[in-house]
């Protein structure tokens, strides 16, 4: 008798996804699936979505199963061959401490939101999908955290991570950003993280972050990136999927999407703002600049490639794309420069750029560095010269919408802080730019309840009225914060490598001694 | 066809790409590219391969395995991709195939 023969990956795909479901009959699938008709997307017939990845559980877990060995294999040699004395400088970590804290509780929120869709999605093929992202992001966020752990033995600035997300002025901007999509119904936030962040805009976060490791000799965060993007691609695909799904479904479901993308392409992309400075400032190796990167991953992949295939449903390129591409120009400076005097009260630390830095900077960017930022930083090292440093003593605006610290300038003028501002119900709100306000006033109800962190400290929720007392409410500890030069980090470091080329050398003398 | 934003772009042949990552077992999916897409590009960046067509990228399984010297199913590809653009219009046994749609 002839063996069986073995199924091929689309009948497998075809078996798990359509054989295994059944029509209910006890319930009706409006009660069932109680989420997807509120938002107004028409779906007449869930089974036309595809996966192309064609994946089923056998291969999940077998490719997964994989891809966590060849990580941990990395982390336990990273461990064993004291893998942190390699890095090209510890202010590299800022870059690392900005992710844990801001990136990986974004993970676990996706975990769960897919997990939520992984149940209340009424086609089988989407809660598959979102099965399976579901996993990969609480993947994700796990082995940040293991890599990072690594770090924290050695580090300042990423003890507390959880607890910053949900107190620090700067991680108020992620934090929000996706508590915002994880308030919206199922098929806004499969277009909010499904398609705008993992799709549109994820290549300008992690590929930057990885690259910055491989460049700085940070070896299992290039790892885990890796390991993390292999699963990405997935989640692009799910996202194009999602998006093409609804377009094709009725056409009335075409000016909601283009909607959604309108937001959503303007929130990930303030969000990215603090990707734009952490590639062109924080790392000490540079690997691309801001500029180059929204050019080779935003214009051309997204604009030139993406968008005229999305226009054959009659979906056009986002809402204000046209101040995102002119602001590729200053949005890093314009942001670290705040950082830097906000340092103080953040969970990583700044400094002046170098003379090299400063020279990488004019070059990249010959329109604007010198004649705008590098003044900027003359003033700040004649402050430092003088024995002092340069901090803001004070509390900044933030934007009702982004929650960035309204530092932004108007479109085209890189010399007048943009503000906007629109009333509603009595009350004045203030944002930094045109996308800003046109979100709100799409739904003003849903911004005007934002936990702005300095309204929060003004009206004496955040651990007290002075800066001290703040600062122990976020849990902050000596080295976490401020300046770079002459912290514990540096000394450390400095301590380390000392004693690392000539062991009979006695400990590095304390300074004053 | 609808409106589009009327930039300069619409002259410009709409690539499509992935990046692999960069391993001894993922160059030969990186040379079995590279010799059925005669049009591909080829860029080595910090830890990946980036891989770009004017037209489309198609990796297939036998020429995989011939470069490889063992099986490779086309699932293993996810142990290999970094990210891509474009649009996959097929992951088969024997093929896969990214391209635009429209």
């Amino acid at each position: 008798m002839a063996a069986p023969r073995k199924l091929s990956m689309k009948q497998r795909y075809a078996a798990l996804t359509r054989d295994l479901d059944w029509d209910l009959s006890y319930v009706d699938e409006d009660k069932a699936y109680p989420y997807t008709s509120f938002e107004g997307i028409k779906i007449h017939d869930w089974s036309k979505w595809e996966d192309p990845f064609r994946l089923t559980i056998d291969a999940y877990m077998k490719y997964q199963a994989e891809k966590d060995k060849r990580l941990y294999a990395v982390l336990d040699s990273f461990a064993q061959g004291q893998g942190h004395l390699q890095l090209t400088d510890p202010s590299y970590l800022n870059a690392m401490k900005l992710f844990l804290q801001g990136v990986t509780p974004l993970e676990y929120q996706a975990h769960r939101n897919f997990a939520y869709l992984a149940r209340f999605l009424n086609g089988p093929g989407p809660r598959f999908a979102a099965l399976c992202q579901s996993q990969d992001e609480l993947r994700h966020a796990q082995t940040e955290i293991h890599t990072l752990s690594n770090y924290n033995k050695y580090y300042q600035g990423m003890h507390s991570w959880q607890h910053q997300h949900d107190r620090v002025w700067y991680l108020s901007v992620p934090k929000s950003y996706f508590d915002d999509a994880v308030t919206a119904g199922p098929f806004e936030f499969l277009i909010a993280i499904g398609f705008s962040f993992e799709y549109l805009l994820t290549n300008l976060l992690f590929v930057p972050f990885m690259s910055g490791a491989s460049f700085n000799g940070d070896l299992p965060t290039m790892t885990f990136g890796f390991s993390a993007q292999s699963d990405e691609s997935r989640h692009m695909t799910l996202g194009l999927e999602a998006i093409k799904f609804m377009l094709e479904q009725d056409p009335d479901n075409v000016p909601i999407v283009q909607a959604w993308i309108d937001k959503w392409f303007w929130r990930g992309y303030r969000l990215l703002a603090l990707v734009s400075q952490m590639l062109d400032y924080m790392l000490p190796r540079k690997v691309m600049s801001w500029k180059e990167a929204f050019e080779l991953y935003f214009e051309e992949q997204m604009l030139g490639g993406l968008f005229p295939d999305l226009a054959y449903y009659g979906i056009t390129p986002p809402r204000h794309v046209e101040h995102a591409i002119a602001e590729k120009e200053v949005l890093s400076h314009q942001v670290y420069w705040t950082l830097y005097q906000f340092s103080f009260a953040a969970g990583f630390t700044t400094t002046i750029p170098s003379e090299d830095a400063q020279k990488w900077l004019a070059e990249q960017y010959p329109q604007t560095f010198e004649k705008l930022y590098k003044p900027l930083w003359g003033k700040a090292a004649a402050v430092v010269d003088n024995g002092g440093r340069y901090f803001y003593q004070g509390l900044p605006q933030l934007c009702q919408v982004c929650q960035v610290p309204m530092l932004f300038t108007e479109p085209g003028d890189p010399t007048t802080i943009c503000q906007r501002h629109t009333e509603f119900e009595g009350e004045r709100y203030d944002f930094c730019s045109d996308g800003c306000q046109w979100i709100f006033e799409r739904e003003p109800e849903k911004y005007v309840q934002a936990w702005l962190p300095v309204h929060q400290i003004y009206q004496g929720n955040c651990g007290g009225p002075t800066v001290p007392d703040v600062l122990a409410w976020y849990k902050l500890q000596p080295g976490d914060n401020g300046e770079i030069a002459g912290n514990l980090e540096q000394t450390a470091w400095e301590t380390w490598h000392a004693t690392s080329s000539a062991e009979e050398q006695a400990p590095a003398p304390v300074a004053g001694n | 066809m609808t409106q589009s934003t009327g930039s300069t772009r619409t002259t410009r042949a709409r690539q499509v790409g992935v990046d692999i990552q960069e391993t001894e077992e993922n160059r030969a999916v990186v040379e079995a590219i590279e010799a059925d897409n005669a049009d591909c590009a080829v860029r080595h960046m910090p830890g990946l391969v980036r891989i770009t067509s004017p037209t489309r990228i198609v990796v297939n399984r036998e020429s995989v395995e011939q470069r490889l010297g063992r099986e490779w199913e086309t699932h293993e590809f996810q142990l290999a991709i970094v990210s891509y653009f474009g649009h996959i219009a097929e992951w088969d046994d024997d093929q896969i195939l990214i391209q635009w749609d429209h």
